[in-house]
């Protein structure tokens, strides 16, 4: 539903994004994961028709961004990071014209309205003013009027903004309900590890290049086992310490050393064993996908 | 058809909708150049000369502080909306200009109703031809608004531009004094200053006898309205180049 082929965007002599490729399938959610800077907005910007690629090309639902856009637009549901929403006018009021835009009209729009609202739990409110909204109603607003239209392809920019985790939960479960119902592809930018475990694949993006793809569940296997964070007194020492006598490596990282070790548990044994008092704390877990980017990019999320 | 007219018209009354729900504006607009209009009129003893400039000058300041919601649209986000949806550029420009260019045009109608005060018996035929010609002004005030919005990102910078650009056009526009009384180059800027048609063809509307070196009411209508037509060629142009800097 959605290719990218050796994107780039350059904003002047600032390279945002850097040859990037990747391959969203249908009725697929697709994440892209990356710090705040790395690249992820001009992505979405790239994909909503808003910016055109310096080079390399992007087509969303089959149609080149660049060069039919008039294709890709009524195609794709765009939900913004920022407010999009008329705070004078009502949710209905804001809903009807951003239909009007998509050129429905009449008992259809009515139709659509009336599916969107109930869906989002926005039927009580829909003659409320916009502004007299509280944040995580005001995102509902927003999701409602990119489905308005029921498009193919929903892209949202870091959807979770402002919501509260309840709010959140919320917003999961009904994308994951426009997937089972509808056959909606949906392509979203977070920088939040909970939202990227949700994704049935996920893009990791940095400094403009896209450094891994892969389903959360594959990134973490290429870890592989577990990772072992040590707290020592002197990291640096320790870590060559490890590598001269147990034959492992460790990344030092803020006053602590992390290894990745098939297995944790007797590494864990070993090390206490090999430097006795040594060693102020150890903490095992199982690879999460902060691991994943700190071992594609060096730096954290 | 619906493609182009439906968003017209969606964008148009979006903007009527929420200026009724801050009423406050309409008497900002009308309240000043009425109160303008009353001194300086009442002052020289003639309030129908000064009439026509005080009523483009409401029309001026409304329909050009309108197109301020371009910016605030553009802040809010809700211009995002607008340019990844299908709809066409030109009907977004045209529903924006359209919408201000109401608003203007219903606020040079109420300063209108202040006619009888000024002597002026047009008939009925004059009013409506001042109705129209109102109309016609607002839109290219709304446009030349649209226009310089769409490169503005605050509404303070786009205030400042507006007070230094409109207000001296304003003034050397026949509405303080006439074309006849100017001298030299002041007549030569009166003459090259489109306000200055805009101002003439209303004035006409209320007098049937064009006043001695001011230029014929066809003459103004056409001035006026290549202008309003060439400024909203721009802001269509405008609106349609891509730039990265218009989805900031």
């Amino acid at each position: 539903m959605v290719s990218v082929e050796s994107l780039v965007l350059k904003y002047g002599a600032r390279t945002a994004l850097d040859r990037v490729s990747f391959e969203v399938r249908e009725r697929e959610i697709f994440g892209v994961l990356g710090p705040n800077g790395g690249g992820k907005s001009t992505l979405f910007k790239v994909l909503s028709t808003m910016l055109e690629p310096t080079a390399g090309w992007a087509r969303v639902a089959g149609f080149d961004v660049e060069r039919q856009a008039a294709g890709v637009r009524p195609r794709i549901g765009v939900v913004f990071q920022s407010q999009s929403l008329d705070r004078k006018l009502t949710v209905e009021e804001n809903l009807r014209a951003q239909g009007h835009l998509y050129g429905l009209r009449g008992a259809a729009l009515a139709d659509r309205m009336e599916e969107v609202v109930g869906r989002l739990g926005l039927a009580d409110r829909r003659k409320e003013l916009v502004e007299a909204l509280s944040g995580g109603l005001r995102r509902r607003v927003e999701i409602a009027k990119g489905l308005l239209h029921r498009p193919a392809v929903l892209l949202m920019d870091e959807p979770s903004t402002g919501l509260d985790p309840g709010a959140r939960r919320e917003l999961w479960r009904y994308i994951d309900e426009l997937r089972r119902t509808q056959g909606i592809t949906v392509l979203l930018t977070t920088h939040l590890l909970d939202e990227a475990d949700r994704c049935d694949r996920l893009a990791l993006l940095h400094e403009g290049r896209l450094v891994a793809a892969g389903s959360p569940a594959e990134l973490k296997a290429r870890i592989g086992g577990d990772v072992v964070v040590l707290e020592v007194a002197d990291p640096a020492e320790m870590q060559q310490k490890l590598e001269a006598r147990l034959g492992v490596r460790a990344a030092a990282r803020n006053g602590s050393l992390r290894v990745e070790i098939g297995n944790g548990h007797r590494f864990i044994t070993e090390v206490v064993e090999a430097f006795p008092g040594a060693i102020q704390s150890v903490a095992l877990h199982k690879p999460t996908l902060e691991d994943v980017f700190l071992d594609e990019t060096g730096a954290a999320l | 058809m619906t493609g182009f007219w439906l968003p017209v018209a969606t964008l148009w009354w979006r903007d009527l909708l929420r200026f009724w729900r801050e009423k406050a504006r309409v008497l900002g607009y009308v309240g000043s150049p009425l109160l303008f209009w009353l001194l300086i009129g009442s002052g020289f003893g003639n309030l129908a000369f000064f009439f026509p400039g005080a009523l483009v000058l409401t029309v001026m300041f409304s329909a050009v502080f309108s197109t301020m919601s371009l910016i605030e649209d553009r802040r809010e986000g809700f211009l995002l909306s607008m340019l990844v949806s299908p709809a066409p550029r030109s009907s977004m420009v045209l529903g924006k200009i359209l919408g201000s260019t109401t608003l203007a045009w219903i606020q040079g109608a109420i300063f209108l109703c202040f006619l009888p005060a000024t002597g002026y018996a047009p008939g009925a035929a004059g009013v409506l031809q001042a109705v129209a010609v109102i109309f016609l002004i607002a839109f290219l005030f709304t446009a030349l608004g649209f226009a310089i919005a769409w490169q503005m990102d605050s509404t303070q910078g786009f205030h400042a531009i507006m007070n230094l650009a409109l207000f001296p056009l304003w003034l050397v526009s026949g509405s303080l004094f006439p074309m006849a009384s100017a001298h030299g180059w002041v007549r030569w800027l009166m003459r090259l200053n489109p306000v200055t048609y805009a101002v003439s063809a209303l004035r006409q509307s209320f007098e049937r006898q064009a006043a001695a070196a001011t230029p014929a009411f066809s003459t103004s209508l056409i001035v006026t309205a290549c202008c309003a037509a060439a400024l909203f060629a721009a802001s269509t142009a405008f609106a349609v180049r891509k730039s990265a800097r218009s989805f900031a």
